[in-house]
């Protein structure tokens, strides 16, 4: 075998390499690390009579803890479309973020205002390309020149296109609301409060998710990003005092008091510094 | 070269004929719904025995009346079921022979079938179903639930099944004291309705059985009415062509 092998360039994406070696690892006990921070989630979106409203709750979790108490999870693609995304944080964040800029490259050569289908298809296809190994469920909703769109797409890439969906852990308590409530021709107001419903009920019957409602309104040429619409979560136990502690609150044990020497001896009159 | 690695690991709490413990279930019901009412109990159940993704039975009766005082709902193995009700039939004939005016109430029926399921469990060979049990004695409404490794509670209202998920959101929103039977009936409706949308064993035809300080009724099996009518429905990909 000759030495000088030639190197190759790392080909893009996943590197399988290490999983012979992780395999061998869990055989002799290791544990794999605890859990990566996911948005355990109630997502949803509807379409109203004059355009699309996305909801999402605002916990982010790792394992059993909150990690982010107020995390958005309405991410912004275009102008005029926006994806709501649950499965593991890092990879819905990457993905909007992506096809985001992709999209504002392609609004640039065309001149035009960027559709949702072609939203759908690039995310679509990445998705696809990993195999599910990706794991971001979003409900990509928004209006274009063709209408108001509402999608929702799958880790492994399969996607749907809904008058209503949702999607997270909480999907089905969400889905219980809309299947009992939804109708076609909402006005806005009606349909604010059927997502911040759903969402509530994501919010109080499922564990993954938690603390406010988020909302957003897209209808034709104009967008509305309600953060935290409802709060029905607050800290309810603040002490009015706040934490202010005087001196004698706590006891004094002992006291010692070491002053500090000067280390350096300044002579007065030395050598002036080299510039 | 699989196959015979693996049987002797099989068989380490069976015995050379086979297991004689059950593994998973066969044929299966699926979610039965139940609220506390003004007048007593009502419980909701569709009609379907499932084979595991065939609907083999569709006329199988998931609710029975026990006794005077109470009602039993159960999903999970039907044949598990059958045999729970052959043990509360000796359990309640023999409360009879006592002949002494008491009868068996719904707190007591429950606490039995705890018992049996938390035993059960407790062998590694437990009876694969989830329990609603309802009843009036004495004025007094008592529901309450046993799952099939023996955790029971009581509550103003009970899902088993993928009615967890799908009926309890709703059933905390709209559940309230006292309500009427009208009412009651239109909301385990709209719980089922949800259910038959979204839950795959689920099937239209469903019984709901009411039980009072008066005695038991169990209704006739009927259907739920379905909308299919959104316009997104009739051109998915309108907007979207080659989507899906």
């Amino acid at each position: 075998m000759t030495k000088a092998a030639i190197h190759v360039p790392p080909k893009g994406g996943f590197s399988f390499d290490l999983c012979r070696r992780n395999e061998m690892l869990a055989q002799n006990g290791l544990k794999p690390p605890c859990s990566f921070k996911k948005t355990g989630t109630t997502i949803v979106g509807l379409i109203f009579q004059d355009g699309v409203i996305l909801g999402a709750d605002t916990r982010a979790t790792e394992g059993p803890i909150v990690a982010d108490k107020n995390c958005e999870k309405i991410h912004y693609m275009a102008p005029n479309i926006y994806c709501c995304g649950a499965g593991t944080a890092a990879d819905t964040e990457a993905v909007t973020d992506m096809v985001s800029s992709q999209l504002q490259l392609h609004r640039y050569h065309t001149g035009r205002e960027s559709r949702v289908v072609t939203a759908l298809s690039l995310l679509k296809s990445h998705l696809f390309n990993y195999q599910g190994h990706v794991s971001a469920a979003l409900v990509l909703g928004g209006v274009d020149v063709t209408g108001p769109h509402l999608h929702t797409i799958y880790p492994h890439g399969s996607t749907d296109t809904l008058p209503f969906a949702t999607m997270g852990s909480g999907s089905l308590a969400a889905m219980a609301v809309f299947e009992s409530k939804y109708k076609e021709g909402l006005t806005r107001d009606e349909g604010i409060q059927l997502v911040s419903e759903a969402i509530c009920s994501g919010i109080f019957n499922d564990l993954g998710s938690g603390s406010n409602v988020d909302v957003c309104v897209i209808t034709k040429g104009h967008k509305e990003y309600l953060r935290n619409h409802q709060q029905p979560n607050p800290r309810t136990y603040v002490s009015s005092k706040g934490y202010s502690f005087v001196k004698g609150h706590t006891e004094v044990l002992t006291t010692k008091i070491t002053p500090l020497k000067e280390k350096v001896e300044v002579i007065e009159g030395g050598d002036a510094m080299e510039e | 070269m699989n196959s015979i690695d693996s049987t002797p690991a099989k068989q380490g709490l069976a015995s050379i004929e086979g297991s004689e413990r059950t593994l998973y279930p066969y044929v299966t019901g699926t979610s039965v719904i139940g609220i506390k009412y003004k007048d007593g109990i009502l419980i909701a159940a569709d009609m379907g025995g499932s084979y595991g993704s065939t609907l083999r039975y569709k006329s199988v009766e998931r609710i029975k009346p026990i006794g005077k005082h109470s009602l039993l709902g159960a999903s999970g193995e039907i044949s598990d079921f059958q045999e729970i009700l052959k043990y509360l039939d000796e359990l309640i004939v023999y409360d009879n022979m006592w002949d002494d005016g008491n009868s068996l109430g719904p707190k007591e029926v429950h606490n039995y079938l705890t018992r049996v399921m938390y035993n059960r469990r407790n062998k590694f060979n437990p009876l694969w179903n989830s329990l609603v049990l309802g009843g009036v004695k004495k004025g007094q409404k008592y529901l309450g639930m046993v799952s099939m490794i023996g955790v029971h509670f009581e509550d103003n209202h009970i899902a088993t099944g993928f009615g967890n998920h799908l009926a309890r959101p709703i059933l905390r929103e709209e559940w309230h004291e006292n309500i009427s039977f009208e009412d009651g009936v239109k909301l385990l409706e709209k719980c089922m309705r949800v259910l038959l949308y979204r839950d795959r064993s689920a099937i239209n035809k469903l019984q709901i059985a009411k039980i009072t300080e008066s005695g038991v009724f169990v209704s006739q099996p009927y259907a739920l009415k379905t909308f299919w009518g959104y316009s997104a429905f009739e051109n998915p990909t309108k907007g979207a062509e080659g989507s899906w």
